[in-house]
């Protein structure tokens, strides 16, 4: 009976630690999206290049893609780009851009400067669509599916651990 | 003299108007800002995130309070705004989470928290009255030294003294 006195609080404590050591490993910047497993959400957008024309997501029907969230403005951008150009030199998946928030001027500098590793990129300069892709910072990038349903989120720049443990084998499982 | 005292009170009327950014639209509709003012102050930030977005100055908060004064002024009720908002961003945007599976054990943790540290409490103090109520058990060694000095009360002096 006198242990239990001992033993009451240090399990306790050790339930305590358990579930801070469980809070430790998590990102609290890395809020886990809604939309995995559910349709990409329709849009339409004129595209960067080309203001007259435009894209929706439907075009890509059949097809796994992706769709990366970028601005001129947004730093880390510049850090996941080599990934992206590499990827698409290697002709991996299709990538779309949603330039996101950016003057129109800005952005097709930016490419010039960094690369346009995109197949398109649209214009979202009110952020709207970002929105409805619960977009809350650039750069973001979803796979899609060839039903159009999204199958995961990077959030942050796609990293080269990210690309060889998640993306990669995703978009083999996705196309198999 | 008199401008600077106009203007003055110009801003102190304005005062209760500017929280955060009323600069945003040019005329602010005093029951939707009061509307939008409420949902905006449960809505989460994800940008800041220990910010609401009534809170937050950045992008991202301006341009959900943008999203939210237009769910306004297209009628939609304030569960429908909310609803939209978490369809998004989880329901982490919501301050104040919804009791489910995943935040069960944050909602009843608490509560049980409460009513264990209670009932420890009352556990307590009752083993400590009935340890204080009942008489003090005699202990053998305190009793044999009581009668040796009972004994001793027979010693030479005290007993020169009754003699007297």
């Amino acid at each position: 009976m006198k242990a239990l006195k001992y033993i009451v609080p240090l399990a306790i404590f050790a339930v305590l630690v358990v579930f801070l050591a469980i809070g430790l490993t998590k990102d609290p910047r890395k809020v886990p999206s809604p939309f995995i497993g559910k349709p990409a959400p329709a849009f339409t957008l004129s595209l960067l290049h080309e203001p007259a024309a435009v894209f929706s997501p439907e075009q890509m029907k059949g097809k796994v893609w992706l769709l990366n969230v970028w601005a001129s403005w947004c730093v880390s951008c510049k850090v996941e780009h080599p990934i992206l150009n590499e990827m698409n030199r290697k002709g991996v998946v299709s990538i779309v851009g949603l330039n996101y928030k950016d003057a129109r001027a800005d952005a097709t500098k930016w490419l010039k400067q960094n690369g346009d590793p995109y197949l398109l990129s649209v214009w979202d300069i009110d952020g709207r669509v970002g929105i409805d892709y619960g977009v809350y910072g650039a750069p973001e990038t979803f796979v899609i599916d060839k039903q159009g349903i999204i199958r995961y989120k990077q959030i942050g720049p796609v990293t080269p651990e990210a690309l060889d443990k998640t993306i990669l084998p995703l978009l083999r499982q996705l196309n198999g | 003299m008199n401008t600077r005292a106009a203007v003055l009170a110009l801003a102190l009327a304005a005062a209760p108007l500017a929280w955060g950014q009323s600069a945003e639209v040019a005329n602010p509709d005093a029951k939707v800002e009061a509307r939008l003012k409420a949902i905006a102050h449960e809505l989460r930030c994800l940008v800041c995130q220990n910010q609401t977005i009534a809170d937050s100055d950045a992008p991202l908060a301006v341009d959900l309070r943008r999203q939210t004064r237009a769910m306004i002024a297209a009628g939609k009720s304030d569960d429908e705004i909310r609803g939209y908002m978490v369809e998004r961003y989880g329901d982490f945007v919501l301050y104040k989470p919804p009791f489910n599976a995943a935040t069960a054990v944050l909602w009843v943790a608490p509560g049980l928290l409460v009513v264990g540290g209670l009932a420890g409490l009352v556990l307590m103090l009752r083993r400590r009255k009935t340890r204080e109520s009942a008489p003090a058990s005699p202990d053998p060694g305190k009793l044999r030294d009581i009668a040796a000095l009972l004994e001793g009360d027979s010693d030479p002096a005290a007993a020169g003294r009754r003699r007297k």
